[in-house]
């Protein structure tokens, strides 16, 4: 396999690994949690490089998962103490652990292969350069740790789909039938710390978050359901990063950043031109709503006025814009369309209701 | 260099006083705004907007070809400021919480930074980019025109915070009872973000995008667990954030080279956890004691209540 | 004379959902009013939209006879209780004084007369003991009344006033009493959104019958009727006893028991 070939597919199998539990970040508010825990994995990877002195071992994995749990414990601790709030809480805990993991790393650790910037930025294009022999096939090392990573993602989360479903949507319910949201909380950040672990020689820890948050928040734009959502997020993630692979190419510049503003890119346009939830489709919808809903808000004014005293001073048209407050063009307009809708005709300057519109304003007001 | 060599060049020092100077602003102003951003619980907000600057640093000199200060602080500046619309347009126009908004805008703007500075250097390798001292920061490298330029923004941005305290104390407890009073909430809203983001664009090049954030929450976790009171609270919190700035910049001379954004978060976390624990009256120790206190005395009764 | 509030055809959606429509209520100045209706009824909506806080569909607000702009120093607003921070780090005279900020305008201070102004408020509540307390360490009751306070500094001619009852306990309710009275007594207009049918009739001169629409408004006598409270509650009312109606007919007896219609949330 060529290396433009493997780095490609490196990019790939990295997107769709964060895509997964990047679901259920967002679905459950924690996006910022996966932020904390992507930085403090530094500080796992260190202790244990301490221990282990080899960057290849199994046991960073291990390392990481629990600095992870560490992480969301301490901010959770912090929360309990009722000092500070969950966002303070959060923003104290990991730059504090970051920083003893650069310090560490700076003072004791300098010209052995772990350098600060290695862990934060990743460098996919030396990937293919690290090689181990795995069933007498020749591969990158970081291709089966990254296969690894998300053959657990996957193995976790078909596991637990039914438990993580109901944990996400009503975690009280969940506790209820005995699901132990709290456990699968917890395992979820496991999760979440062993996909950083995997990627960060490849793409660098800030930009896992991107790869996590951003595939899966597009995602939520275009569906509620979650087993589609899952699937569009990986597309989504495995697409930018093949995108963004080119793109880096054609620029001369890095992958990982080209990804990272790829998944951007394709969130924007989510965001503007999703069919329901876009910015655009909202617009149009809003517009076409607020013409509806202003006609029938007519037919429930003129039908409350029905019968009373007032009754014909308050259909005159003119007295709509000193009541309702519209403008002049906005009544007429309004008027105008509650016509088309056969709600009312107007007779002599004087609006009626028609049994179309009376009908309206009577459902809506019964409902 | 031992201590009383040190205590000496910060006074006498041209260069080691320039960058006290310089670290002792960065720490006043975002320990005086981070107080506000954590009242109102925007503390991630630092985040977002400190990893939102890097490609506006890129951009700004990919434009003007300038190094100057204050090109590449406006560059961060306009940056930060996108980043925080794009923040609140998306939490309050979509389905998205705040926290993955935070997340996109963070990651995004930051692996958009890191491609344009990789393509300006025609260098795809991310490690060669000279980046470290952008990403933990390297005050030794402050020099009078950047003190300058941070005093003198950060001069303005307190003395707008001094000049409407009374409103953004009014926005920061009770948003609808202000805007009932008349006064226009929503433009306040983001001139106290808008000074935020200046706070943040100080403090790039001392503390570095990855850690500047915990300069805008520890100084003010830290400071509200000492006090009640507002003023004293934003009035200690500057001062923590001052203290941390110009002993982190030390230790981290004295350990002779070490990034400064590090140490100096450290010294900050130090302070922030000390005052957790030992504030009187809202440290956790303190009510420890107590609950053991009334716990003892609530024996007490039941064992005297018995005959 | 203009009438202290007049709510004209006032429509209010929260996206594409109405929360009220088409209401009309008209208080004369003087009197104290209740707004009454089940949870989701609109009734916060209502004083928001007044308020200018939540933008409306249509219609229009009159206070006093000119535009809610126009009059904002003449309007006091007693928030929800639950709608702070109370960690935030203050304390109690300082959040009475934030009442004159409206007053004082742009850029200038409070100083020895506002904080004066405060004390004498927090006496009014029965509070001044507690003027150097921090917030955090007042009891629902006392926050309450602190709002209170704070809206008496801002001396104004109408109030609104989202459940002040919500929550306390009787010695705090009767302070409450009595100082609406009290305001009343001094020619202000009160309106109180309100939960406990019961007490509707003792406390309130007027009622609003609110449930998306405005069922009916006017004098308690003429308005707080078995048949209203029937339409406003649809069938779920209960528990309210012979005196506390109106027309001093045949009790509610609950139609859905576990709906109670007086303290709920
Ligand atoms: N910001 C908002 N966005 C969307 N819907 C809202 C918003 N605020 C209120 N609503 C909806 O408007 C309706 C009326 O709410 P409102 O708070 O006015 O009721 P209420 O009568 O004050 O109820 P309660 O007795 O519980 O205080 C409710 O159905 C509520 O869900
Ligand atoms: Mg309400």
């Amino acid at each position: 396999m060529s290396a433009s070939l493997e780095i490609q597919l490196l990019a790939v199998l990295v997107a769709a690994a964060c895509a997964l539990p990047g679901v259920f970040l967002v679905l459950r508010g924690t996006a910022m949690m996966a932020d904390a825990i992507s930085h403090t994995v530094l500080l796992g990877i260190v202790l244990v490089f301490f221990v282990v002195q080899d960057l290849q071992s199994p046991w960073l994995i291990v390392g990481a998962a629990a600095i992870g749990l560490v992480t969301v414990t301490l901010t959770e601790l912090l929360q309990h103490t009722r000092l500070v709030k969950q966002d303070a809480a959060i923003g104290l805990v990991f730059p504090a652990l970051f920083s003893v993991a650069v310090i560490l790393i700076s003072r004791f650790a300098r010209g052995v292969h772990l350098d600060v910037d290695a862990v934060l930025l990743g460098e996919l294009a030396f990937a293919p350069f690290d090689r181990l022999i795995v069933l007498g096939i020749d591969v990158p090392r970081a291709l089966v740790t990254i296969a690894v990573v998300l053959i657990a993602n996957i193995a976790f989360i078909s596991l637990f789909y039914k438990e993580l479903k109901l944990a996400t949507f009503d975690a009280g319910l969940a506790a209820t039938l005995g699901f132990a949201p709290a456990l699968l909380h917890y395992g979820l950040m496991a999760l979440v710390s062993i996909t950083a672990v995997g990627a960060f020689d490849i793409v660098g820890v800030v930009l896992v978050v991107a790869l996590m948050v951003t595939p899966a928040a597009a995602a939520y734009l275009l569906t509620s359901d979650l087993r589609r959502m899952l699937v569009l997020s990986v597309a989504i993630g495995v697409l930018s990063a093949l995108a963004g692979y080119w793109l880096a190419r054609l620029l001369n510049a890095n992958i990982a950043g080209a990804m990272a503003t790829m998944t951007g890119v394709i969130f924007l346009v989510v965001l503007v031109l999703a069919p329901q939830r876009g910015l655009l489709a909202k617009l149009v919808r809003r517009r076409r709503q607020q013409a509806d809903f202003a006609a029938t808000m007519l037919a429930i004014h003129l039908l409350h006025h029905t019968g009373a005293p007032t009754e014909a001073e308050e259909a005159r048209i003119d007295h709509l814009e000193r009541h309702l407050d519209w403008q002049p063009g906005y009544a007429a307009r309004v008027i105008r369309h509650a016509e088309r809708l056969g709600f009312i005709k107007s007779i002599a300057g004087h609006l009626q209701l028609t049994p179309t519109g009376y009908a309206k304003a009577q459902e809506v007001l019964a409902s | 260099m031992d201590l009383g060599q040190l205590l000496h060049s910060l006074f006498f020092d041209y260069t080691v006083r320039t960058v006290a100077l310089g670290t002792a602003i960065l720490g006043i102003v975002s320990g005086m705004l981070g107080a506000f951003a954590m009242l109102r619980r925007q503390s991630l907000l630092g985040d977002a907007i400190s990893h939102a600057a890097l490609p506006g640093v890129v951009l700004a000199f990919m434009i003007t070809g300038l190094k100057a200060p204050l090109v590449l602080m406006t560059g961060a500046a306009v940056a930060g400021v996108a980043g925080v619309i794009l923040v609140i347009g998306v939490s309050r126009h979509t389905r998205l919480k705040q926290d993955a908004a935070l997340g996109i805008v963070l990651a995004v703007f930051f692996g958009f930074g890191l491609m344009l500075l990789t393509f300006l250097q025609q260098n795809p390798d991310a490690r060669q980019a000279g980046l470290n001292h952008f990403l933990f920061g390297q005050a030794a490298t402050l020099m009078e025109r950047d003190v300058l330029v941070m005093a003198l923004f950060g001069g303005a941005a307190l003395a707008v915070l001094g000049l409407f305290w009374k409103e953004f104390k009014l926005l920061s407890f009770d948003r609808e009872f202000g805007a009932t009073l008349g006064f226009p909430m929503s433009w306040l809203e983001m001139l106290l973000t808008f000074l935020l983001v200046i706070a943040i664009v100080i403090g790039l090049q001392a503390v570095g995008v990855v850690l500047m954030s915990a300069m805008i929450v520890a100084p003010a976790a830290a400071a509200r667990q000492w006090t009640d009171r507002l003023g004293l609270m934003v009035g200690l919190s500057g001062f923590f954030g001052a203290v941390a700035g110009v002993t982190g910049t030390a230790i981290s001379t004295l350990a002779g080279g070490l990034s400064t954004g590090p140490v100096i978060v450290l010294c900050i976390s130090a302070i922030a956890l000390i005052s957790l624990l030992f504030a009187p009256r809202r440290g956790v120790l303190w009510t420890e004691i107590r609950r053991r206190r009334q716990h003892a005395e609530l024996a007490m009764v039941l064992k005297g209540g018995r005959p | 004379m203009n009438p202290a509030l007049e709510v004209t055809d006032l429509t209010v959606a929260y996206h594409d959902k109405p929360v009220l429509w088409d209401v009309d209520v008209t208080a004369p100045a003087g009197i104290l009013m209740a707004i009454v209706g089940p949870n989701g009824a609109g009734k916060t909506t209502l004083m928001k939209a007044i308020l200018g806080l939540t933008p409306v569909a249509a219609g229009s607000v009159r206070i006093d006879g000119k535009s809610y702009t126009q009059q904002r120093q003449r309007v006091g607003y007693v928030p929800q209780r639950g709608s702070v921070d109370w960690d935030f780090p203050t304390n109690v005279v300082d959040v009475v004084t934030m009442g004159r900020y409206g007053a004082l305008g742009w850029f200038r201070r409070p100083g020895r007369r506002e904080v004066d102004l405060a004390m004498h408020a927090l006496e009014q509540v029965g509070m001044h003991d507690f003027a150097q307390r921090q917030i955090s360490q007042l009891s629902g009751g006392q926050q309450q009344r602190v709002f209170l306070a704070r809206a008496i500094v801002q001396d104004a001619d109408i109030y609104f006033m989202d459940e002040p009852f919500q929550g306390v306990d009787a010695t705090t309710e009767r302070t409450i009493v009595t100082l609406l009275k009290q305001l009343r007594g001094d020619g202000k207009t009160v309106v109180v959104v309100h939960h406990d049918l019961q007490t509707v009739a003792e406390y309130f001169d007027w009622v609003t019958l609110l449930n998306v629409q405005c069922i009916a408004s006017g004098p308690v006598g003429q308005v707080f009727t078995e048949e209203n409270l029937r339409r406003t509650y649809g069938g779920r009312i209960a528990f309210v006893e012979r005196d506390a109606l109106a027309t001093g007919g045949m009790a509610l007896r609950s139609f859905a028991p576990a709906a109670t219609a007086g303290g709920a949330d």
